[in-house]
């Protein structure tokens, strides 16, 4: 139920007074509601759950987490 | 970046299993809050490959799971009403009531209807001005946003004949009901990533300090399952305590702070009951008097009902991490995916219906 998928944003604009936009899955675009992304891009990345995109991908921290769990020492315990 | 594939990559996650497997020196018990976590640590067999001294258990995290059994039966009284069309993401509808569930409620003539979103249930409320539109807000506080905004949007555009019955339920209050049980066997808890990712990491800090307890933001692929879980092991074994960040690509230590605005302007805390497990003191989030003409329960006068669940289901225990799925009679047996005598047999990522469905 709270699974959530990341997706490409490749187009934003309004409806009834929010702002709405269009994510792409791998090819598969569906509608999802960006009202609480205010600096929302296209080609942004958005977690999407249930319609709602909830928060902005950081790609900076992607990197950082994959680097830091590549690194990790088998038997070092700080 | 590919936000999918580099987290599933099985080399990283060798690598991580072989950590996990190195530094676990005695028998731990952690816990997954999340429903979406069970259902993925199965799906790709992690819980096969973690070492025997470490014991996953299985949180309330599954809004399927734990919504009221009188919530239910009042869906049930309320999608029955001629002039209704009573619409819910789509898990809800085999969830038993005491005597029925919504499935049968259409196969009987009802109009019951499957949305993806709650602003889909607007639609179809302003595509049926003649009917009322009622839509089941269930979920977490990763739910809460999605639903919220279709009654700020009828709010804003005058729609009167939507309304939502309302289960939201929040993840904090359930650790500590579960940490403060004198027969508490958690020791780690791996939390719930999109619930941080709306509400950010800071609500867990004072749970952390309170009960000595360490806690892992984790997410929902198998490399970050295993991340979230070498982080708890880690503070486990060098006996300290904190709030560890593991899924950092999608939580920030304030989480979105303009849906929490959102919620904040919409709903305010209140005493919920959890399905098997009993009243947890504000542990869910009801409307606020500003937008109480959307709250189906007033709307349509549903407060006594009078509910009562099957005698054999033990799925309250399962969900505090007292008891596994095999440990209760029904399973398997009478209770199966088709024929569910509890909630947890429901939703895929009930943990009775994952150890069905994977055979655990
Ligand atoms: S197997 Fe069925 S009856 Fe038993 S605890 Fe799970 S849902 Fe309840």
């Amino acid at each position: 139920m709270c699974l959530g998928i990341p997706g490409k944003i490749s187009r934003i604009y309004n409806t009834d007074g929010i702002v709405m936009g269009i994510v792409e899955y791998g090819g598969v675009m569906r509608e999802a509601c960006l009202s609480t992304i205010s600096d929302a891009k296209i080609g942004d990345y958005v977690m999407v759950h249930a319609g709602f995109a909830l928060c902005k991908m950081d790609e900076e921290e992607a990197r950082e987490t994959l680097r830091a769990l590549d690194e990790i020492n088998d038997v070092s315990l700080y | 970046m590919n936000y999918i594939e580099d987290f599933r990559n099985s080399d990283r996650a060798k690598k991580l299993l072989h950590s996990i497997i190195s530094i676990i020196s005695k028998k731990w018990v952690i816990m997954e809050m999340c429903g979406g976590q069970t259902h993925s640590m199965m799906k790709f067999g992690l819980d096969q490959l973690l070492p025997q001294q470490l014991e996953i258990v299985h949180g309330p995290g599954c809004p399927v799971c734990v919504t009221a059994l009188e919530l239910i039966d009042k869906a049930i009284l309320i999608a029955k009403k001629r002039d209704v069309i009573f619409t819910s993401y789509g898990d809800m509808l085999r969830v038993p009531g005491s005597n029925s569930d919504l499935f049968s409620v259409r196969a009987t003539g009802g109009d019951v209807r499957v949305v993806y979103s709650a602003l889909d249930a607007l639609q179809i409320a302003r595509e049926n001005p003649d009917k009322e539109v009622v839509f089941f807000g269930i979920g977490f506080e990763t739910t809460a946003p999605a639903n919220g905004i279709s009654v700020l949007q009828a709010k804003r555009l005058g729609i009167q004949n939507y309304s939502v019955l309302v289960s939201q339920v929040r993840v904090p209050p359930a650790m500590e009901l579960i940490l403060s049980s004198s027969e508490n066997r958690v020791q780690g808890f791996l939390a719930a990533g999109h619930v941080c990712s709306v509400m950010g990491t800071k609500e867990y800090v004072p749970i952390s300090n309170r009960y000595h307890i360490p806690i892992s933001i984790t997410g929902f692929e198998p490399v970050d399952l295993l991340a979230g879980i070498f982080e708890t092991l880690s503070m486990l074994e060098t006996n300290i305590w904190g709030v560890k960040n593991a899924y950092s690509r999608s939580v920030s230590s304030e989480g979105n702070v303009e849906a929490q605005k959102m919620l904040d302007q919409l709903f305010e805390p209140c005493d919920r009951n959890w399905r098997g497990i009993g009243l947890i003191p504000m542990s869910g989030w009801k409307l606020r008097s500003d937008f109480q003409e959307f709250d189906a329960e007033i709307r349509f006068n549903v407060a006594d009902v009078q509910s009562q669940e099957s005698e054999k289901c033990i799925a309250g225990l399962i969900l505090q991490g007292l008891k596994k799925p095999a440990d209760c009679g029904a399973f398997q047996r009478e209770c199966t995916p088709q024929n569910p005598l509890g909630a947890t047999m429901v939703s895929s990522e009930g943990a009775c219906a994952a150890y069905y469905k994977y055979r655990r």
